[in-house]
């Protein structure tokens, strides 16, 4: 990618705005500084979540998840996102809808009630693919002040950003590069630990339904990363965000139990590692405390 | 009303397409979906066996399981499946199934409400409006929660789709019925 300005437009879902909006500050800064400009989508919804209203009625998730899509369209942008779900929601829409034109007319016959259609004209980026492939590592390595040197990182995929693996074309499921890139591009060490490409336990109601199956379910996982030294845990979910730090304050209080492992959202950690501090992308906001190492 | 495995073709074929649905015919049972699935570790899920259950068309069984709903759609057995069964929309449809034959736990009908009330899944509060001023955004996003033209644009898709009466909902009182 050129050094010229590119613009898009940032759908921010749920989680990341109304959570955890230190997600939302980290990314706009770390792209911000790489020539990156975003715009806001007026008036966007919920994705909607994909494992959620996907599983209520499909019927319903399409045309919600086409009218968030017509909203960039009319911006005349490219979105990105920084939400598993929302990328899982609004790519597989525009797949399907790109794919079968009975179902764009029938979904335009719901968005016509309002004045909006849904063009197939925008794609579906994720903020760490715009990171890995547009800005570049070497670009990232250049911006780097602070290395996260002997800081050891358990990278957790979450599960919509790499499958449907056909869909999502980031390479097999089962052997993801991406983050583990990013990460040492910045100066720390990836740790592999057992249950890596576990899904977080929250997503498809699981959560919303019965909490402390999900936090079981978290629990095992988390384990299986500070078995391995892991000093944090980064993501590129702001539901998995949700889960894994508000999920170990739910854990401690149900299990009695003492966790408190650093979460961070991928560009999170990057914006520590290119000198943006703590407070300003609301790390001593959340749940898990931010440790002296990630801060130096 | 067809057999279940037509109802799911049916269904599901409109959105997905009917030959992804159609996978599910190819299900062998040789269990690779349930020996990778991380819900199946500490929960009753067994992929392999709900797909049996929608085979033989026991439709009753299926939408009455309680484990249909511990899916978190992680896609693994989806990715893993040799047969190209593709499992997690087939869960997916199930549940739609299921819903519309009123088989939607309260919790579930419940995000249905934040969902119509502000348009999000998960809406603001307070605590993360004083968040999201001190870190120099705007108290709200400008979403559907901000702008009320916007939120019934949402809510008329909820209606056209009968979103609206999936979940129960009276619109007089903005919450679940009675």
């Amino acid at each position: 990618m050129s050094e010229e300005t590119k613009e898009y437009a940032y759908f921010l879902g749920c989680i990341t705005p109304n959570r955890y909006p230190g997600i939302e500050v980290a990314t706009k800064k770390v792209f911000k500084e790489f020539g990156i400009e975003t715009k806001e989508m007026e008036g966007a919804s919920c994705c909607p979540a994909p494992g959620v209203f996907g599983s209520f009625d499909m019927y319903t998730w399409l045309p919600i998840a086409a009218r968030n899509l017509a909203i960039a369209e009319e911006m005349g942008l490219e979105i990105y996102v920084t939400c598993n779900g929302c990328y899982g929601s609004l790519q597989e829409a525009d797949h399907l809808l790109k794919e079968h034109p009975k179902l764009k007319e029938k979904t335009n016959e719901i968005l016509g009630k309002f004045g909006r259609e849904y063009k197939g004209t925008t794609e579906v980026h994720h903020s760490i693919v715009i990171m890995h492939d547009d800005i570049g590592l070497d670009r990232l390595k250049e911006k780097v002040t602070k290395p996260m040197k002997d800081v050891n990182v358990a990278i957790h995929y979450g599960c919509h950003f790499l499958k449907p693996s056909e869909v999502r074309g980031h390479g097999s499921s089962e052997t993801p590069y991406i983050l583990e890139d990013i990460v040492k591009a910045i100066g720390a060490k990836d740790v592999d630990y057992k249950d890596k490409l576990m899904c977080c336990g929250a997503g498809g109601g699981v959560r919303t339904a019965d909490t402390p199956t999900a936090l079981e379910w978290t629990r095992q996982k988390l384990v299986s990363m500070i078995e391995e030294g892991a000093d944090c845990v980064i993501h590129p979910c702001a539901f998995c965000h949700l889960q894994l730090d508000r999920g170990q304050y739910e854990m401690n209080e149900a299990f009695g139990t003492s966790f408190d492992l650093p979460v961070l959202y991928v560009l999170q950690l990057v914006a520590l590692a290119m000198g943006f501090s703590e407070k300003e992308l609301a790390l001593d906001q959340q749940t898990t405390k931010m440790p002296e190492k990630l801060l130096k | 009303m067809g057999t279940l495995v037509e109802d799911l073709i049916e269904w599901g074929g409109g959105v997905l397409g009917e030959e992804h649905m159609e996978t599910l015919m190819s299900c062998v049972q040789c269990g690779k979906c349930t020996g990778g699935c991380p819900s199946g570790r500490i929960t009753a899920l067994r992929t392999r066996k709900l797909f049996k259950m929608a085979q033989e068309n026991m439709v009753e069984e299926i939408f009455n399981a309680p484990e249909l709903w511990y899916c978190t759609t992680c896609y693994t057995c989806y990715e893993r499946c040799p047969k190209g069964v593709k499992c997690t929309d087939i869960i997916r449809t199930i549940r739609n199934l299921a819903a519309k034959a009123g088989h939607m736990s309260v919790p579930h009908r419940k995000i249905g409400v934040y969902a119509l009330k502000t348009g999000h899944g998960v809406p603001i509060g307070p605590d993360q409006m004083k968040i999201r001023e001190s870190i120099g955004l705007d108290e709200m996003a400008p979403t559907t929660q901000k702008y009320k033209e916007q939120l019934e644009q949402f809510q008329t898709i909820c209606k056209e789709t009968g979103f609206d009466a999936l979940i129960d909902f009276d619109w007089d009182k903005m919450n679940l019925k009675e």
